[in-house]
């Protein structure tokens, strides 16, 4: 039975008028038009499809939408700001964190969630917390090097609020 | 250089407008008018072509390469275009599926014309807009297309100078080129831009002679390290795979797939499924699908289909494997013969016999085999994830029944490829399914498909004999592989008495004799076709012979090497390795293994460690020293060869497709386990300096020693050798009890 759900999508509100059963993944791709979380496995092995509900990680391919309502979701697309990339994005880009780039939103969503809970993670809190998250082209050692260069900055720009 | 003739060949059926392109990245979408080349350039304006060919060496033409035209490859089949705004774009029906070459390419026009790398535009992978093309695999597109686009531009720049020398009534050697513009060496303010001096300006040129390119020494963008141009867009979710493509009115496909391969399609029941709101079922013979103008909606009323399938005849599985692919070998092709073997087996003090075997492996890029297809009237338009668009359109057009020209077939971002996408059986899957729907139709493989429908690695056998003599020198090598193919079975050693012979190439169900198929599924080309296993095989028995002989293993390699490249890249992976080697086992778990892959070479060495109750591997720290010629982006060559390292721990240690009866029983990622974050070595790249060699391939070359280094530190650290790949912990356990047993 189809009913409509509401919510924020990129700080944006939001209604889709369909069955809550589905997966957030499939209404974010096609109803939403939002294609930069990935299927890459269906059944929460990859984390491609990795985007953020209420500031915590969720897999979009597991996550049905009923859960969503009135709930704030942000993916990929809603990172940057204003066309100013978040450090995260940039430390990827700096330290070579994606060839293909097809697991990246999941990764930097990922990352993002780690830095919020954990805003000075040692390689191997970032290395943990990315578990889940697949690669198969790059070196994973690139993505920890972006994560962590992205923790710095973010410390860097908070130092510069507080000094405001 | 002669105007170019006009010709209907190469197909260069572009957009009206030259700007859509850019908006995309690789092949994303815009209209599709079918114009001849001639009304391209007119509509694209002004602009300076220049054709050029681009031959891929004779390995590609065994392959397979033709031309459009029959003439392959001294026909022009690739340009380059200096736009009336200054803007260079070359157009390459190569394809960026994470390799790098979308920045490499780009960096290596800007160097040669002498604009910023920012105005280089690079249109790949579209079959109206770019030339033909082979596809995108064998480590061969800065090798092959590098090198002639590096010419051609060289040749756009001499013109553009002979331009600016009558309009600033200079001597054409008294004007240098910087920054998109000729300017008169002594007085720099008198220049005019490219911009300037093609204006509205026509000019096709045919590359012909070699103009001579910049020397190394005069280079400020190509060696330096790069950032990847496409980075923005893919850390943004900007990019665009082929899954993210929308037309309007177009329906996802789910569809009905049989249990087995080899199960035929006995009954179905379509019923529930045509029921299911907004599903509506399409059939052709054995093609049975959902289409819903929602993928997952789709997939639900798949689920509704009652459908009967034939058992598959195979009654293979990963245990009898082995003995069927001896069984079923075909006749051998020598690949390499000297000396004679009765001589060898003369000269040596012993002789060491092994066989090793590899098991089936998939390819798992990260993004599912997707297409996209749209028919309209006779014109069919194609996105697809693929590695080979050209081959891959023609064949949508014998699907289709419509001229080859009348496809066009655009490659948006690739996901990974690794030799799987060379096959497109979705594409096929989409064109017949939109032309049952009578409209656009998506086919996205989901995992388990993936894993179901892949061209896997072959499983493959290796009997190795080889003699050493007195001294320690090889001095006999009889190989036999079975279904690997050839690559790389050749031995990067001196040895005087020798024979290499392949059964079998590896490569599709393979025919056999009598007609019966060596392998139950398809195989192909994975990342270093032949040549992981070929060298799992070569380089763990080299390791078996340095013991024998008493030395280290890095000492025996580098007194058994002849090539001098080899030896210089063993020595400097030794040198960063800092850890000397002595004779294996030594209980600390070094490797070391080698080879030239199709000229570039690789050494790797590797510290594990070993968990002897659970048969654990631990890889502490892998170096990996490759001389690849001269290096385009530093950065892009460092992250190939890391890529290689992380993927290669994954065939070594876990990745094995186990099937039975036709089935595949790996169907996602919780099974096939391939490489994760708690897995990470730390990796040390050395890029051995060697500008004087033109660029070698660096996509594949250094994941092709990673089953050896491992095995060969495996013994180190225990002193069991493991001969079958992969080395998971089950047979490692089992190899340490039957040593100790």
């Amino acid at each position: 039975m189809d009913k409509t759900i509401r919510f924020k999508l990129n700080g944006k509100e939001v209604s889709v008028a369909t069955s809550p059963e589905r997966m957030l993944l499939w209404v974010l791709r096609t109803d939403l038009d939002h294609t930069g979380a990935k299927y890459g496995c269906g059944e929460g092995y990859c984390g491609a499809c990795t985007v953020l509900v209420d500031g915590r990680p969720q897999l979009a391919c597991q996550f049905p939408l009923a859960k969503a309502e009135g709930r704030s979701v942000l993916t990929i697309e809603g990172l940057a700001k204003g066309g100013r990339l978040h450090p995260l994005q940039q430390a990827f880009i700096d330290h070579g964190a994606m060839q293909c780039g097809y697991c990246t939103p999941g990764m930097i969503l990922r990352a993002y969630a780690l830095l919020r809970e954990t805003p000075d993670p040692s390689e191997a809190e970032i290395a943990d917390a990315l578990e889940g998250n697949l690669c198969r082209c790059n070196n994973y050692g690139r993505i920890i090097a972006a994560v962590r260069a992205a923790s710095q900055a973010l410390k860097m720009k908070g130092v510069a609020r507080e000094a405001r | 250089m002669k105007p170019v003739k006009s010709r209907t060949h190469p197909r260069i059926r572009p957009r009206g407008r030259d700007d859509e392109y850019t908006m995309y990245g690789p092949g994303g979408p815009g209209p599709a008018p079918t114009l001849e080349r001639r009304e391209f350039l007119k509509l694209a304006g002004g602009g300076l072509v220049v054709f050029f060919a681009v031959g891929e060496g004779a390995e590609a033409q065994i392959a397979g390469a033709r031309g459009p035209d029959g003439g392959y490859p001294e026909d022009p089949n690739a340009y380059l275009k200096v736009g009336a705004d200054g803007r260079v774009t070359c157009f390459t029906g190569k394809i960026e599926m994470g390799q790098g070459i979308h920045t490499s390419l780009a960096m290596m026009l800007a160097e040669e014309l002498d604009v910023p790398l920012a105005s280089v535009d690079m249109v790949m992978g579209d079959t109206a807009l770019c030339p033909y093309d082979q596809g995108t695999f064998g480590s061969r597109s800065t090798k092959y297309f590098g090198p002639p686009m590096r010419r051609a531009a060289a040749e756009a720049r001499g013109i553009l100078i002979r331009l600016a020398s009558k309009r600033l009534g200079a001597a054409e050697d008294e004007l240098a080129t910087k920054d998109g513009a000729v300017y008169v060496a002594k007085s720099p303010a008198k220049k005019v831009t490219y911009a300037g001096l093609i204006g509205g300006k026509r000019i096709e040129v045919r590359l012909e002679k070699k103009p001579p390119i910049k020397p190394l020494a005069k280079h400020t963008v190509s060696g330096k390290p790069t950032p990847r141009r496409d980075g923005r867009d893919k850390v943004t979710g900007e990019a665009k795979f082929s899954g993210d493509i929308r037309l309007p009115g177009m329906r996802y496909a789910a569809i009905l797939r049989p249990p087995a391969h080899g199960a035929k399609l006995k009954t179905v029941d379509t019923a529930a499924a045509e029921k299911y709101p907004g599903a509506r079922v399409v059939r052709d013979g054995d093609l049975v699908a959902v289409l819903h103008e929602k993928p997952d909606l789709a997939r639900e009323a798949l689920a509704l289909i009652q459908a009967e399938f034939d058992p598959s005849p195979s009654t293979l599985d990963n245990s009898t494997i082995f003995d069927h692919l001896r069984r079923t070998a075909p006749n051998a092709e020598t690949v390499e013969q000297a000396g004679s073997l009765d001589e060898g087996a003369k000269l040596a003090a012993q002789i060491v016999e092994r066989s090793y075997y590899a098991h089936y492996v998939a390819h798992a890029p990260s993004e599912p085999h997707t297409a996209l297809v749209e028919i309209e009237g006779d014109k069919v338009n194609v996105w697809a994830s693929t590695q080979s668009p050209f081959r891959a359109a023609d064949e949508v057009a014998r699907t289709l029944g419509v001229v080859p020209a009348n496809v066009r077939l655009r490659t948006p971002f690739v996901g990974c490829g690794f030799g799987g996408k060379n096959q497109g059986g979705q594409i096929i899957e989409a064109a017949r399914l939109a032309k049952l729907a009578g409209r656009p139709v998506q086919v996205a493989w989901t995992r388990p498909e993936e894993f179901f429908n892949d061209s896997f690695r072959p499983a493959a056998v290796y009997d190795v004999k080889a003699g050493l003599d007195a001294a320690g020198k090889i001095v006999l090598w009889d190989y036999h592989n079975y279904h690997a193919g050839s690559r790389s079975s050749q031995p990067v050693y001196d040895i005087p008495h020798k024979r290499v012979l392949a059964y079998g190439s590896g490569f599709g169900g393979g025919g056999g004799q009598g007609g019966v198929r060596p392998h139950p599924f398809a195989t192909g080309a994975w990342r270093g076709p032949g040549s992981n296993t070929n060298i799992f095989a070569t380089e763990s028995h080299a390791d078996i012979l340095a013991e024998a002989a008493g030395l280290d293993p890095v000492a025996f390699r580098l007194k058994n090497l002849a090539n001098d490249r080899m030896k210089r890249v063993v020595e400097a992976a030794a040198k960063q390795f800092g850890r000397a080697f002595a004779k294996a086992p030594t209980g600390r778990g070094y490797g070391v293994a080698i080879t030239d892959y199709l000229n570039t070479c690789v050494a790797a060495m590797v510290e594990v460690e070993v968990d002897k109750a659970r048969g654990e591997v631990r890889v502490l720290r892998v170096v990996c020293a490759q001389d690849t010629g001269e290096v385009i982006n530093p950065d892009g060559a460092r992250m190939q060869i890391e890529g290689c390292v992380t993927m290669g721990l994954g065939y070594a240690l876990t990745e094995e497709i186990r099937f039975k009866n036709g089935r595949v029983l790996d169907q996602n990622f919780h099974t096939y386990q391939v490489p994760r974050f708690s897995w990470l070595p730390k990796i040390e790249v050395v890029l051995v300096d060697n500008p004087d060699l033109a660029p070698q391939g660096c996509g594949e070359p250094a994941v092709t020693v990673m089953g050896a280094v491992l095995a060969n530190a495996i013994y180190d650290a225990i002193g069991v050798r493991l001969f079958m790949l992969p080395m998971t912990p089950a047979r490692i356990v089992e190899a340490i009890g039957k040593k100790s047993g």
